[in-house]
């Protein structure tokens, strides 16, 4: 198998696709063969990769659900905003608090409902005589206890089925309240082909019921928002403190160490840097449309990375004092990032990686294994589309099929008191031509070598195959991943939520996450273990298909 | 103990034909109990004599789980057992999901019990099967013969054949099986033949035809059976010969659904008898 003519070691694509579609029946295998591609430089652009498909009924798919989306991953986040499940009880427990994003409420008279899973605990008679009523008195009782800014509800799977019109009960119960903000989103669980469709749902309701409510500014010079940013293991805290350090101000995070005045006053900030591609370019595009506030892609994940996205910003606010600032920073910062490069390096050069996880962070985290030597040679998203694969000039060829169909697109006006352009035309012109091109993403496949492969909507069996075959030095999904990969002696780092480290952004986060996967690749913990059965076999069978 | 469901398009008179031919079952001494699968709770109304009851459904979400069956159930005309299922008003929740919470409910307080000899259960259902709740009598073997209530018209025919197809989709996972079509009269013409042939490409029979009378309404009117109401009238009789047959039945079937062209072809042919 090994063949070095691409640059990447112990590793021949073609014939591992070719055996991971091999146990698929054929109809089976020719979807999932265009949801695999062969890194190829093309002259007219990346390669084209079927993706926000639907999985196919009987396999087991890495891909969470659409209400895990919007609540779990859009809200979940948001500190003081209380957020309802209206729906059994299940998914209001199992949305709660799993995915580590992290908050600081410790200024005085801050609110935090994080740490409360609010659900309207549907029972069978709920289901059968609808469950308004008790969605409307959870609501009252949720303000009653708490009198916070705003609630939100969220319909899980039944309520879309027995038709519970939570919109109305919102709008009357903020009409009821006066100073409460309540607001709804229908976030079936079974909408959508993944949990991408929470997103966008979530995208649309923060949008039409939050987003501009509040006026009032921060102080700053340099305004900005953070679009897509979940601070899992304190990821946006230590953005936070480079920005500061540099003198920029970040007014609002979408979502990440979020409170609903960060939301409501998005629209004044002067350009929205997005993290996160996929999960939220609905809300840039958006606030670009009805406010006037350009947008660019960062990325924070990467020392390097890091460097570069602060001088994106610098650049667009075109101000020396700002660019000299930015300079000093990224030179203070680097000296702790180079040492711990000079210690990794070393013991990290030139081994493997694969990454199968989210919308952006597949990409993202390519750059902190790049920095300490290491290949990615396969990749690929859970729920992402085409263009965060191929980049955004794909978007006007996408197929819009039934499922894209069922999540509503907001139609956005410019608001005509507060809309304002942030630049002029030319001048956006000109940034695009000095390299820093406004609402612009290149998308993951262009940044990965030729030869490596990417596999969209990856599965369980292909996960353990791949592992199987080719045995990379480490692998990084999620919970549900983990502990069948390092049964097969492989570590798996989870990317999702981060184990329990973090955080892996900005430029302490890089250092962080140098130790934790030098740890991890050079400790054969994992290929020690043997299970009785694997030393002394007693007992060997064939499935009768085979 | 013969688990019978009444199957039917909406308006067809399941209700009516079910509870006349119940008083039928009574009168011959049978001890009946009927369970109403409909929101709408009227399936009990004229063996009651009148809407007198509390559903299941209701009692259940006003009393909690600690319920008894003699909250639920009452005794209507010749001793007969009477239950309304019950359900959510129009356009809210999910009255399928209601069907299937009250039967079970039923079971669980012993309804079913021999103590009570019951000879007949008889389950009268909303209109089409409509989804996987109304479906729920057929669906896990609590009614095990299904007549379906029709007459002459097309959409009645169309409904009848819609519900042979869920009988067959049953029948194949369980022991459900369509004891017969009731001709309903609506004085189509040639209605008594057409719903012969029918019955016959269906692979079942015509087990009675009741023709139209308006002691029916008279009845109804009364909050009576027809038998209870009038018990000499013909139209008595005519349940009484319903029930008879009813309790003779031993063609029980795996039906035979028919192509939306075959029942097409039937009406005309059936149609234009007297076109000719």
């Amino acid at each position: 198998m090994a063949t070095k003519e691409n640059g990447l070691p112990g590793w021949d694509p073609a014939s591992v696709k070719e055996e991971m579609l091999r146990q698929y029946p054929p109809k089976v295998a020719r979807k999932r063969a265009k949801q695999m591609v062969i890194n190829q430089p093309r002259p007219d652009g990346s390669p084209e990769i079927m993706a926000n498909v639907r999985t196919i009924p009987g396999i087991i798919t890495m891909r969470g659900c659409t209400y895990a989306g919007c609540k779990g991953v859009i809200m979940g986040p948001t500190r003081d905003i209380v957020n309802i499940t209206h729906g059994p009880i299940g998914c209001g427990f199992y949305s709660w608090l799993t995915r580590r994003n992290q908050t600081d409420a410790s200024a005085p008279g801050a609110e935090n409902y994080m740490t409360y899973s609010f659900s309207t605990d549907m029972q069978d008679k709920d289901i059968i005589f609808g469950g308004e009523k008790k969605l409307e008195q959870a609501i009252s009782e949720a303000y009653d206890l708490f009198h916070p800014k705003a609630i939100a509800v969220f319909a899980t799977c039944p309520v879309g089925l027995i038709g519970d019109d939570i919109h109305a009960v919102a709008a009357r119960m903020k009409k009821q309240f006066g100073d409460c903000n309540v607001f709804a989103f229908s976030c079936e669980g079974y909408k959508g082909v993944s949990q991408s469709a929470g997103h966008h749902i979530a995208n649309n309701q923060v949008f039409r019921h939050v987003v501009g409510n509040n006026d009032e500014s921060k102080p700053g010079k340099f305004k900005i928002s953070l679009l897509g940013e979940y601070n899992i293991g304190g990821d946006g805290f230590e953005i936070d403190r480079v920005l500061n350090k540099c003198g920029i101000t970040n007014l609002a995070t979408f979502s990440g160490n979020s409170t609903y005045d960060q939301f409501a006053s998005a629209h004044t900030s002067d350009l929205n840097c997005v993290m996160c591609h996929r999960s939220i370019n609905y809300v840039a595009d958006m606030l670009e449309t009805k406010f006037g506030v350009p947008w660019i892609k960062v990325n924070f994940i990467g020392a390097g990375a890091t460097a570069k996205s602060l001088r994106k910003i610098a650049q667009y606010f075109d101000d020396p004092e700002l660019t000299a600032r930015v300079e000093e920073v990224i030179a203070e910062e680097m000296p702790a990032v180079r040492a711990a490069l000079t210690e990794v390096k070393p013991r990290t050069q030139d081994k493997t990686a694969m990454l199968f996880v989210g919308g952006s962070r597949a990409h993202h985290y390519q750059e902190l294994f790049k920095e300490m030597g290491m290949k990615t040679i396969s990749a690929g998203y859970e729920f992402a589309h085409r263009d965060d694969y191929e980049g955004r000039q794909v978007i006007p060829n996408l197929t819009v099929d039934a499922d894209s169909r069922n999540i509503e697109e907001l139609e956005v006006e410019p608001d005509p008191q507060r809309y304002r352009a942030r630049k002029a035309p030319e001048k956006i012109g000109e940034l695009a031509q000095s390299g820093l091109p406004m609402k612009d993403y290149e998308g993951l496949i262009p940044d990965m070598e030729p030869g490596s492969m990417i596999i969209d909507d990856l599965n369980q069996y292909e996960a353990e195959k791949l592992v199987e075959l080719v045995k990379p030095d480490i692998f990084c999904a999620g919970i549900k991943e983990k502990f069948s990969v390092q049964k097969m002696g492989i570590p798996l780092k989870q990317l999702h939520s981060y184990d329990s480290g973090g955080p892996y952004a900005g430029f302490k986060g890089a250092v962080n996450f140098y130790h934790e996967i030098d740890r991890l690749v050079n400790s054969k913990v994992w290929g020690y273990l043997k299970a009785p059965w694997q030393e002394n076999p007693e007992l060997s069978a064939t499935y009768v298909w085979e | 103990m013969r688990k019978v469901a009444i199957y039917g398009k909406g308006g067809i008179g399941k209700s009516t034909t079910t509870q006349n031919t119940v008083a039928g079952l009574a009168e011959m001494g049978k001890k009946v109990m009927v369970v109403g699968c409909d929101p709408k709770a009227d399936s009990t109304r004229l063996l009651l004599g009148g809407l007198a009851q509390r559903s299941v459904l209701d009692t259940l979400r006003e009393e909690g789980e600690d319920v008894d069956l003699g909250d639920l159930r009452l005794s209507g005309f010749a001793e007969t057992l009477c239950v309304e299922s019950g359900g959510p008003e129009p356009g809210v929740g999910c009255a399928g999901r209601g069907i299937i919470t009250s039967i079970n409910m039923l079971e669980s307080l012993g309804a079913y019990d021999d103590k009570y000899g019951l000879d007949y259960v008889f389950y009268d259902v909303l209109g089409d099967v409509v989804c996987g709740g109304f479906a729920m009598p057929i669906r896990e073997g609590k009614a095990q013969e299904i007549y379906i209530v029709c007459s002459g018209e097309m959409m009645a025919m169309y409904a009848a054949n819609n519900i042979c197809k869920g009988i067959m989709k049953f029948a194949q996972s369980g022991g459900v099986r369509l004891g017969g079509l009731i001709c309903n009269s609506r004085n189509v013409d040639n209605e008594k033949e057409m719903i012969a042939e029918f019955a016959k490409l269906l692979g079942t029979h015509m087990i009675y035809f009741v023709p139209r009378d308006n002691d029916v309404q008279r009845a109804e009117i009364n909050r009576k059976t027809v038998i209870e109401w009038k018990p000499g009238c013909p139209q008595a009789q005519e349940y009484r010969n319903l029930a008879q047959a009813i309790d003779l039945n031993d063609m029980f079937v795996v039906p035979t659904p028919i192509s939306q062209a075959q029942l097409e072809s039937l009406l005309m042919d059936f149609g234009l008898l007297d076109a000719a």
